[in-house]
């Protein structure tokens, strides 16, 4: 037990989880030290201790935007008049694409899943939970059922958990396709049977969410975090990063690389650390031109950022962002015009269709930059590409959704000008 | 209820079965509505797809309008509005697949069963469509047959695929070159 101990210490989120992903019992859970958390939130802290903590903690939010989880959590209403019933939402609906971190969580612990939502929902007063849940991650969805079962048999849910008059229901709920369902506001209309749509905000979810009731939407890996918060306590959480941020974060690796996968890293660790140490670096015949951070809707860097820390702040005043923390890799091999084709085909298909700079702006795009490719483009389809990144930026748009798509765009045009103008000068893909 | 709009009207009864498995959807949400993606997945399972019929008949046991449930059906890309193949094969078409090769293996997959993507093939057994990232990048290029994920999935693993789904089809010659 002792080495189960340090493992998490290190390496709270993964150090469990075994290789081939095969799913920890509530028996193994606990003698990993799971569930700690909970016992000591239920029985020795009020709700207000569990969320300072957690706010101490300086936790962010693991989705991609990285607002702060304690505070997220403030704005709900809690005091005795606040409406019943209030709602935690589980954010698994994994769409971002080169991001599968949740689901490596899901399938192989779904239990530390569980007991997070079990102290937010604690912390919030929220009697009714829900893990939105993507609908290709079937494997996950089957570990979460048999790991609820065990939850609910032995008192971690339901009524009166552990003794305490604090009772929560979780229920799973699988979608049915569609990136949109990923925005939290449009995720609650889908979680009511709607189309996604996003929502109008304010009034914000905290405030009328699902059902028009209180609500809080979180990402599986933030939840994850915080029974551990709970147990290990906010500053062992502080102390695990190397920068200004705090904890671990699961970060990914895929492209032409010796060795693609996931790894659980101290926030801050430098990104080479990542792509040459975990990754092993570019496999042989290839070279690094540039990379999307933390999944497709954020900004290229280049290999020169490679020494940059990978956290929130540092990663955002280079001009990209953190998101998911999941590196896709340009190689000299690929076309940049092609890749960032294929990106934006992706954001175009999954537009909701709500608002126009979207519903328009991203088949437009993906239009001129098939143009581009196929060699039939013009300089002047250059300036139209860069005024469709106008205006999909945020503030323009009804959600993240637009802005998010139009970051690989203006990043490729101000990195990989010149094989866009190669394109268009002579009539073909350099790369065919 | 006739509804001139919608080419078929046979309004079909949901099975007790359907009934008890979306029921127990519902006791999830304050509204029944609430269960209508988990309605038609449910629906879907047991039938294939959801028709015209189908809309109908879980639009009434969920007491919502007919028109928005089609709405809901129409906008989830899982949910099937016309049949689908016996098998349904979708193979991941973002970044990182398209990378390591998505286009040349839908092509292949494409050519091996003489359909296109959105395509059913002639003796129903294969209906092939592009999907968005499906989480398993680290072994792509990656596709999904009939719920199932398989990674790392090369041409003459595809071939094993198809051939252990369907002993008796016969694969078209290809040249993938």
């Amino acid at each position: 037990m002792a080495d189960n101990a340090d493992i998490t210490f290190s390496k709270p989120l993964t150090g469990l989880i075994r290789e081939d992903r095969s799913p920890l019992t509530l028996k193994e859970y606990r003698a990993g030290g799971g569930y700690r958390g909970l016992e000591k939130a239920a029985k020795k802290m009020s709700p207000d201790e569990v969320l300072e903590e957690v706010k101490a903690s300086n936790l962010r939010g693991r989705g991609g935007a990285g607002f702060p989880a304690g505070l997220k959590w403030s704005f709900m209403p809690r005091d005795d008049k606040a409406p019943r019933p209030r709602y935690l939402v589980c954010n698994s609906d994994e769409m971002e694409p080169g991001t599968f971190k949740d689901r490596l969580l899901m399938e192989g612990n779904p239990h530390q899943l569980i007991e997070g939502m079990a102290c937010t929902a604690y912390a919030l007063g929220a009697e009714i939970a829900f893990i939105f849940l993507r609908a290709e991650y079937s494997v996950a969805a089957a570990n979460i059922s048999a790991a609820l079962k065990e939850a609910y048999d032995a008192g971690y849910l339901g009524s009166n958990i552990l003794g305490s008059d604090f009772s929560l229901e979780l229920h799973l709920h699988t979608s049915a396709g569609r990136y949109i369902c990923g925005e939290e506001t449009a995720l609650i209309n889908s979680l009511e049977g709607k189309r996604a749509n996003p929502r109008a905000k304010p009034p914000f979810p905290q405030v009328s969410g699902l059902f028009g009731q209180p609500t809080v939407v979180n990402n599986c890996e933030t939840l994850c975090n915080v029974g551990h918060i709970i147990d290990k306590g906010a500053d062992w959480f502080k102390s695990l990063g190397l920068g200004s941020d705090s904890g671990t974060k699961i970060m990914g690796v895929t492209g032409n690389v010796k060795r693609t996968g996931l790894w659980e890293l101290p926030m801050g660790t430098p990104i080479r650390e990542l792509f040459e140490g975990c990754a092993g670096g570019m496999a042989d015949g290839y070279s690094l031109r540039g990379f999307l951070p933390g999944g497709a809707s954020t900004d290229f860097l280049l290999p020169e950022h490679l020494d940059l820390a990978f956290e929130y702040d540092v990663i955002g005043k280079a001009g990209s962002r953190m998101g998911t923390a999941s590196l896709i890799l340009l190689d000299d091999k690929t076309c940049p015009v092609a890749m960032v084709r294929n990106l934006t085909h992706f954001f175009a298909q999954e537009s909701c269709g709500w608002c126009t700079p979207c519903r328009d702006g991203l088949p437009w795009s993906e239009q001129i930059l098939d143009r581009i490719e196929r060699g039939q483009g013009s300089m002047e389809d250059l300036d139209t590409l860069a005024w469709h990144t106008q205006f999909m930026a945020p503030g323009n748009t009804f959600c993240a959704l637009a802005p998010g798509a139009a970051e690989p765009i203006q990043s490729a045009l101000k990195y990989f000008r010149e094989d866009f103008e190669r394109h268009i000068k002579e009539g073909t893909c350099p790369w065919h | 209820m006739a509804n001139h709009r919608l080419p078929n009207h046979d309004i079909i009864s949901l099975s007790a079965v359907e009934r008890r498995e979306i029921e127990a959807e519902c006791r999830h949400y304050p509204k029944r509505q609430a269960a209508a993606i988990e309605g038609l997945k449910v629906v879907q399972k047991h039938r294939g797809w959801v028709s015209d019929g189908s809309i109908q008949a879980l639009a009434k046991f969920l007491e919502m309008p007919v028109g928005e449930l089609e709405g809901v059906a129409t906008f989830y890309n899982l949910i099937f509005r016309q049949p689908v193949g016996k098998h349904v094969i979708m193979v991941c078409d973002s970044v990182c697949c398209w990378v390591k090769g998505s286009d040349p293996l839908t092509q292949h997959i494409g050519n091996r069963l003489g359909i296109k993507p959105g395509q059913t093939s002639e003796d129903g057994l294969f209906t092939l469509l592009p999907i968005v990232c499906l989480g398993d990048c680290d072994r792509a290029p990656t596709l999904m047959i009939d719920g199932q994920q398989h990674g790392h999935v090369d041409a003459d693993k595809l071939d094993q695929l198809l051939l252990e789904l369907e002993p008796e089809i016969q694969l078209m010659e290809v040249s993938d070159g």
